[in-house]
């Protein structure tokens, strides 16, 4: 059985093929192959968050899913949601409310985040951090994360 | 870091997987949601030759009503159980559960058929299984064949599985009328593994309870039933004393662990104090229903 494989699958709208490693992940893939260094790698065990891509309309770790497994699907990353403006309002409040430092956890937060605006708009500031428990941020204690999502919520509430 | 190198194979029907266990033996191992295989891969905890993906496989995923059961597939993700109008209205303890279960990155790909299959003594969904007395669906070459909940795990990561047979399903009773599920546990950050956890299903009429089975996690290598803690509460109702007894009671029925996140008797203490906050709102439906 092969170690290699080929794989067909779209990523921010493109359609992308590629010969992959079997054991080369999702945010390896992307990153290395693809260029799109938007996500990033942390902890490589599915705690810090920093690798949050969308496959198929839901968030998922990057370093937890395989590219083979990728395969047929629709990837979108930071770089694809930024350009379209799906999350321009977000965008826009974490600058405004400065919910960012170092910038390393920004991408996974911003999808995580668009993700539960969409699935819970009305969530509360306690729902927020628990939406986001799973995304370590290091400098700005999520306060003014949790703000930003107010703030943009209060613009008219594009994630 | 980055896993070992290993082949990667896609199963489309069981057959495919069977084929494919049989040839690769210990070598290979199944990926399902994958949640928590990437993560020891990704450590080189494990290091297969040869990953069998049955995410492919048509009829695993799904909940299905069949009457006095709900039947759930085990490559049905997390995020679909959590928010799947048949799991709260006849599996409440297994609702409760879902969002303590990791982060919604996770619960996006993770599966219950893995999960329990995996059976991590921290889990949530194998203490639920057990609560409810649910049965566990497992194929393979020569047929398939249904085990009990309380006999499926065998210990730290060991359950009634054999080498090549493949977790197909759960079926779950549904909740009969007069029992309430409470679930809670105590963990130093929302979505971290539990210190230690409480999954309690309980027989309560008018406010005294009746039968009780409660299920704790992380408190030893596999999910442990503390049955004569919960005969306690036939006949009673709730009050500060029972909680007391109870809670001390569960000192002599418990033998959690050391870690480094809390020792054995901290555990035990932690036990009494999920019991406390689990049971006291089922016993007081007005001031906090579950």
């Amino acid at each position: 059985m092969d170690r290699q494989l080929d794989i067909s699958l779209t990523v921010n709208g493109e359609a992308v093929t590629r010969r992959v490693e079997a054991r080369t992940n999702l945010v390896d893939f992307l990153r290395y192959e693809l260029g799109l260094t938007g996500s990033h790698v942390g902890c490589e065990h599915g705690v810090c968050g920093a690798c949050t891509v969308r496959v198929d309309g839901r968030i998922v770790r990057g370093c937890l899913m395989i590219a083979a497994q990728a395969d047929g699907t629709e990837v979108w990353t930071i770089e694809g949601v930024s350009e379209t403006g799906e999350i321009r309002d977000l965008q826009e409040a974490f600058v405004e409310r400065n919910a960012l430092q170092c910038g390393f956890c920004t991408p996974g937060m911003l999808l995580t985040l668009s993700e539960m605006m969409e699935r819970f708009p009305d969530a509360g500031r306690d729902e927020i951090r628990e939406y986001i428990s799973g995304n370590y941020c290091r400098c700005t204690g999520y306060q003014a994360i949790v703000d930003a999502v107010e703030i943009a919520r209060a613009k008219g509430g594009s994630s | 870091m980055k896993p070992a190198p290993f082949a990667y194979a896609r199963a489309v029907t069981l057959e495919d997987a069977f084929g494919l266990l049989t040839e690769h033996g210990d070598a290979a191992k199944i990926l399902a949601g994958g949640q928590s295989l990437m993560a020891t891969l990704n450590m080189r905890l494990s290091e297969p030759d040869v990953l069998i993906d049955i995410n492919h496989i048509q009829g695993l995923a799904g909940i299905e009503d069949t009457g006095d059961t709900l039947r759930i597939g085990a490559m049905t993700r997390h995020v679909d159980i959590e928010t799947s109008p048949l799991v709260a209205a006849h599996a409440p303890l297994i609702a409760l559960a879902m969002t303590h279960i990791a982060h919604p990155a996770i619960r996006n790909r993770g599966s219950i058929g893995g999960s329990i299959a995996f059976a991590d003594p921290a889990a949530e969904l194998p203490a639920c299984a057990i609560a409810l007395q649910a049965t566990m669906h497992i194929a393979g070459r020569d047929g398939t064949r249904h085990v009990a909940a309380a006999d499926f795990f065998r210990g730290l990561y060991e359950t009634a599985l054999g080498p090549e047979e493949i977790l197909t399903g759960i079926s779950v009773p549904k909740i009969a009328s007069g029992w309430k599920s409470g679930f809670m546990e105590l963990a130093r950050r929302h979505g971290d593994y539990a210190i230690i956890g409480l999954a309690a299903h309980v027989e309560i009429s008018g406010d005294t309870f009746g039968d009780a089975r409660l299920v704790f996690f992380n408190a030893g290598d596999r999910p442990v039933s503390a049955q004569k803690t919960a005969a306690l509460l036939r006949d009673r109702t709730w009050s500060d004393d029972l909680a007391d007894q109870m809670a001390e009671s569960l000192k002599d029925e418990l033998d959690p662990p050391d870690d480094l996140n809390a020792d054995g008797p901290m555990r035990k203490h932690l036990a009494g104090v999920l019991v406390r906050r689990t049971l006291a709102p089922l016993a007081a439906p007005l001031t906090g229903e579950q």
